[in-house]
């Protein structure tokens, strides 16, 4: 019978994996975005696949974040204020992302676009980064004090393993991106997808053994290492399958790296929450960061009721967004061909004054022979300034569409 | 100690939850409105009730969107500048925040994609549901995040163990009275943030004489639900002063300035305030109005500061537990006017509305757009109050708020991130303004309903 305490430590650790599974695709479709989307609309089809739900899978952070202050105060209160800075820079670029994908297409501007496009980038980029170092940090041992207190300053975070870490988690969530890009975004564009993703799977299978090799030469921990293992095949199989175009395959095996790796890194640090490098009696663990064991059973309970709801939820939202995202039709044009638009519709429009003109001529004469015929000289002076007045306009029209084309002339590479 | 990481923490804390909640309450009331709206769509058929839903979700979205992103702020802080107050707090602080994610938050955020994306992808009824979840869970998570506030301003069902508080009893903590009164006091006013908001956009096109269909419908919604709002957010605010009266005697004394124990108290209606003193150099007064607003009485005693101050400091050691004086009285002041204010002008405007003469006044129009701004005051006001009312106390009687700060936290660094959160949140603010604008300017899309339509 397991104890309260490791009942919400693997409840927890549910919630982070969760976390980590559907945010990774966000931030991987995210640090995708400047290098796949080519034009406008093919970054607006991209960012499409995310607008319906990169909410919920934020929100997994946030549960995952509240239920460690609720069942594991004190690992909460030393790690947030331990990693002081490494979660600013997470928060901060979360903040811009977020606000980026609400944004971005409420103005045409290339420049308001770009400006979000950056924030989308950025947003996802550092997280993925930085929340690989923080998690192998945990595993790799943080300056905990006797007081539960972090005794170190930014730079203890940074070292080679945990650097492999951070790196590993981003190339892990670039290839989850890619995954799941290829089965959601418009089928045309998923080659191209695909050829991205198997140049970014090479590295990510070659930093992920790395990473297990260095955990097995500084952790030791067989258990972890075992599972850690699991998660290269994960990441091979999931490679073969962007191979062989069968994207969900990969997906699924994408995602099975991502638990795998993470369910090594808990495993390892199991039953301790946050590793002290400078004393093994200092970490923290499931036990002295407790809450009283009321708040634990109350956690416990309200998880394994509300996680299978939530999840059952989540399920039914991709459901009914499954289809794929479509890049609208102008976007498969370049900028070449929109300026060949542009002067085809030009040379449309001098056609135009051209007839106008031709017609224009045909009624004067028309107009000058009745008006020898009737000889009403008054009134007729008057239609004819109006209609010499109105070729005038015509030829500076035409002038003006000459002078435009030559512009667009010098403007075209 | 250092003074100055607890200065900084507290500025960045107070900006933070503000700015938050400045989103965050447009949200609380607006999807109970859209929700209303939706539903007369869905029984009348009339799509242009869906044309209104639409254009004020899209309002909704940008403030929804800034909501969720400065939530995640306000989460972590507890643990970056706060760790000792997470330590000290977690068994009963972490479990209704942990509630609000998991039973709240995820059902929001799910709903509002699908409600949001879609429109033709799932039946008109489904549609409905769907946002009648979003308004349900949106006031739902307010209530724990409430329940966790309460447990700072007035703890109940803990008890004290080997350094920290534990949590013994789950029902005290959220049934707390004192939840009670700040919940029904921040849901409805909420609702009066939605409903002015509602009505000044809805008044500016009604001023500019377009789209005026469909915003006569909207300020018909707006001036109905600021109409019971404001009124009941002045009833509650009434009790609630009430209650603070016994269980925050301080806060309540500091809020109207009463130095000293009064049998019957005056109510104290300006004040030229003397805090190192600790008397008022000059007040103008009721007398007994404060004896009879507390008590319903007009000769029940009413504590004062100085007493409280003694009083505390018997109960636990010397310091200084009166808070702010000066913030206090004038917060209540203004946004108890403010309230009265919206109460007046939103009855004129119902008045005129049922005449349906409200095109005709344009000068209460504009009344109504340049009353915008007020509710937002408001309610930060109200913040002021209630948290700066708590001081020098984080959890009330139980840790000082200057105990509570993070230990290994340099000040530096929560200069460093003060300075950062104020500059991207000045940029959000900035872009959501210039989205909303652009929104306002584009108007409603009238063209649009019906071939979407199933």
């Amino acid at each position: 019978m397991m104890d309260l305490n490791t009942v919400c430590f693997i409840l927890f650790g549910l919630l982070f994996i969760g976390f980590l599974v559907l945010e990774g695709f966000d931030y991987g479709v995210g640090m995708l975005l400047p290098f796949l989307g080519e034009s406008d609309s093919q970054r607006q089809a991209i960012i499409g696949t995310l607008a319906p739900v990169w909410e919920g899978n934020e929100v997994w952070l946030v549960g995952a974040g509240a239920v460690l202050f609720a069942a594991f105060p004190n690992a909460y209160a030393t790690l947030f204020s331990g990693l002081y800075l490494a979660l600013l820079l997470i928060l901060v670029p979360l903040i811009m992302r977020g606000a980026a994908f609400e944004f971005r297409n409420k103005d045409t501007s290339l420049k308001w676009r770009k400006l979000w496009d950056c924030a989308i980038f950025g947003g996802s980029v550092l997280p993925a980064l930085l929340w690989g170092i923080a998690v192998t940090n945990l595993l790799g041992g943080l300056p905990i004090n006797g007081e539960m207190q972090f005794a170190g300053v930014f730079g203890d975070l940074i070292s080679i393993y945990t650097l492999t870490g951070g790196l590993v988690f981003t190339s892990l969530f670039l290839l989850h991106g890619v995954a799941y890009l290829t089965l959601k975004i418009d089928q045309r564009f998923v080659p191209q997808v695909r050829a991205t993703g198997l140049i970014i799977g090479k590295y990510a299978i070659a930093l992920l053994a790395g990473f297990v090799i260095l955990t097995l030469v500084f952790i030791g921990a067989p258990i972890a290492w075992g599972i850690m293992l699991t998660s290269v095949v994960a990441l091979i199989l999931c490679c073969r399958g962007l191979l062989n175009r069968r994207y969900a395959f990969s997906f699924v095996f994408s995602t099975t790296a991502i638990v795998c790796l993470t369910a090594g890194i808990f495993a390892g640090l199991f039953p301790r929450l946050i590793v002290s490098s400078l004393n093994p009696d200092w970490s923290l663990t499931i036990y002295n960061s407790a809450s009283n064991p009321l708040a634990l059973k109350i956690m416990a309970v309200t998880m394994m009721i509300v996680l299978p709801v939530v999840i059952g939820f989540e399920v039914w939202k991709y459901t009914i967004f499954r289809q794929r995202t479509i890049i609208a039709e102008e976007s498969m044009e370049s900028h070449g061909k929109l300026w060949e638009q542009l002067q085809g519709r030009l040379k449309e429009l001098t056609g135009y004054a051209d007839k106008i003109s031709a017609a224009l001529t045909k009624i004067k004469t028309i107009l000058d022979n009745e008006q020898r015929q009737k000889a009403l000289k008054t009134k007729n002076s008057g239609v004819m300034k109006q209609t010499q007045e109105f070729k005038g306009l015509l030829w500076r029209g035409r002038r003006l569409a000459a002078i435009m084309r030559k512009l667009i002339g010098i403007l075209r590479p | 100690m250092d003074n100055t990481i607890l200065i900084l923490a507290r500025i960045q804390f107070a900006i933070t939850l503000l700015y938050h909640f400045w989103f965050v309450a447009l949200t609380l009331g607006l999807s109970i409105l859209m929700a209303l709206l939706e539903t007369q769509y869905v029984r009348s058929g009339n799509s242009a009730y869906k044309v209104m839903v639409k254009f004020w979700g899209k309002l909704f979205l940008v403030n929804y969107a800034v909501g969720i992103v400065t939530g995640l702020v306000n989460e972590f802080q507890f643990g970056m500048n706060w760790s000792e107050y997470s330590r000290f707090v977690g068994s009963i602080f972490g479990p209704p925040l942990a509630f609000e994610a998991l039973t709240a938050f995820f059902v929001e955020s799910v709903a509002i994609g699908v409600w949001v994306y879609g429109w033709d992808k799932i039946s008109r009824s489904a549609h409905l549901a769907v946002i009648w979840l979003v308004a349900l869970s949106a006031n739902y998570s307010a209530y724990w995040i409430l329940a966790a506030n309460s447990f700072m301003q007035h703890p109940v069902g803990h008890r004290l163990e080997s350094g920290r508080v534990e949590l013994v009893d789950l029902a005290a903590l959220i049934t707390n009275p004192y939840l009670f009164y700040q919940y029904s006091h921040t849901v409805l006013s909420g609702l009066v943030v939605a409903g002015y908001f509602v009505m000044a956009v809805s008044a500016y096109y009604l001023l500019r004489k377009e789209h005026i269909d469909s915003f006569r419908r909207s300020f018909k919604a707006g001036v109905v639900c600021a109409l019971i709002a404001t009124s009941l957010v002045v009833a509650t605010g009434h009790f609630y002063n009430q209650y603070l009266a016994d269980v925050q005697p301080m806060k309540m004394a500091a809020s109207e300035a009463l130095w000293e124990t009064a049998t019957p108290a005056p109510f104290v209606v300006i004040a030229v305030i003397d805090g190192d003193n600790r008397k008022n150099t000059y007040q103008l007064a009721l007398p007994a109005g404060l004896s009879v607003l507390a008590y319903n009485s007009l000769n029940a005693p009413v504590q004062g500061m100085n007493d409280l101050q003694d009083e505390y400091t018997r109960q636990y050691g010397p310091g200084d537990y009166i808070p702010a004086v000066t913030v206090l009285f004038w917060s209540f002041r203004v946004m108890v006017g403010i309230g009265f204010w919206l109460v007046l002008l939103t009855a004129v405007n119902c008045w005129y509305w049922r005449k349906n003469e409200i095109d005709a006044h344009p000068a209460l129009l504009k009344a109504v757009l340049w009353s915008l701004p007020l509710p937002y005051l408001a309610i930060t006001l109200g913040w002021t109050m209630a948290e700066m009312g708590r001081q020098p106390w984080i959890v009330y009687g139980l840790l000082l708020t200057a105990k509570g700060v993070s230990k290994v936290v340099p000040a530096a660094y929560v200069w460093v991130s003060l300075s950062l959160y104020l500059t991207v949140y000045a940029f959000i603010a900035a872009a959501a303004i210039y989205v909303a604008r652009k929104i306002l300017l584009a108007g409603p899309d009238e063209q649009s309903t019906g071939d979407q339509d199933r």
